[in-house]
């Protein structure tokens, strides 16, 4: 299956999480929020929240700004 | 603590609130921020693989409150998304909330950002919204609940100062909570003039991170808006079209 994730196509294996995309990215444990086909997931339910193929996930986290 | 910023019930020392965009790099923005003594500091919400990382780590192991921002949003969905995925990143119900209309002036879009306020506020957030200098907008965004209200000095970035200091002192007037100078700081003298306009705080970032040496200019401003809060507090002599002797009058 696919999914795109930041802004980029990605192959994902079949039962994929919003959690195992996190450990693909390899993405630190704080200080992360995702945001699946533009809602929030929240922390709790990133391994229980699978990814639909075709789904967008973004993956943000803080940077200087503002 | 000796006259506090007080936000939303929570106290804070100083009334400088620093952003980090535009440092060169993390070492220098330190520097700059200590100099500051700022005690609440902004970040942006970006995708996991931008640059400017490391921002976080920086800001807690100095013991500053971050502010999370919705830089970058043009509408009010998407400054609502932004603003729930920082609450969820961060631990924080607190959001600089920015809703800019177009690129080339980066001013707030008031019917976007009044709508997304309203939206955060009745989800729970703190919501410290960036805002145009009209006292019209400012007291409708009091009014859906916003814990402070943050007007323009001039458009992000340019260090054009206060354009329109009347404005601001009508925004001031009427407000019931903290008014927040943001945007358009250019120089010391500008952050001073806030005070004196009767801001509750200044909210900065470019005109240290870009100047020549950001850790003076960060001293600059901190002095800058304590002098400024003296001085409103001290209360001005009236301007005066003529001259007033601050001498006796010459012997006959």
């Amino acid at each position: 299956m696919k999914a795109r994730v930041n802004g980029e196509d990605r192959e994902l294996a079949d039962g994929s999480t919003v959690a195992s995309v996190l450990d693909l990215l390899g993405a630190p444990a704080s200080g992360v929020a995702v945001a699946l086909d533009g809602e929030v997931v929240p922390r709790a339910a990133w391994h229980s929240t699978p990814v639909p193929d075709g789904a967008a996930v973004e993956v943000l986290t803080a940077v200087q700004g503002g | 603590m000796d006259d506090p910023l007080i936000i939303a019930g929570r106290e804070f020392g100083s009334r400088l609130i620093m952003g980090t965009g535009g440092a060169a790099n993390l070492s220098v923005l330190e520097r700059a921020l200590v100099e500051s003594g700022t005690e609440l500091t902004t970040v942006a919400m970006r995708r996991l693989d931008s640059s400017g990382g490391g921002v976080l780590d920086l800001l807690r192991s100095l013991g500053i409150s971050v502010l999370p921002n919705t830089a970058g949003c043009r509408g009010a969905a998407e400054a609502v998304l932004t603003a729930r995925l920082a609450r969820e990143a961060l631990d924080t119900d607190w959001v600089k909330l920015e809703v800019v209309a177009d690129e080339q002036t980066l001013l707030p879009d008031p019917i976007e950002l009044l709508d997304a306020a309203e939206r955060l506020v009745d989800d729970g957030f703190t919501v410290l919204p960036y805002t145009n200098d009209d006292p019209v907008l400012a007291r409708r965004l009091e009014d859906v609940g916003c814990a402070a209200v943050m007007p323009l000095g001039s458009p992000i970035g340019t260090g054009l100062g206060i354009r329109n200091p009347h404005n601001i002192e009508l925004i001031v007037a009427r407000a019931s909570v903290p008014v927040i100078l943001d945007a358009g700081i250019g120089t010391a003298s500008d952050a001073a003039l806030a005070m004196e306009l009767g801001c509750s705080a200044v909210l900065l970032a470019t005109a240290v991170t870009r100047a020549q040496d950001p850790v003076r200019m960060a001293a600059a401003m901190r002095a800058a808006v304590e002098a400024g809060r003296l001085a409103k507090s001290a209360g001005r002599i009236p301007q005066r079209f003529w001259a007033h002797a601050s001498s006796p009058a010459p012997d006959a």
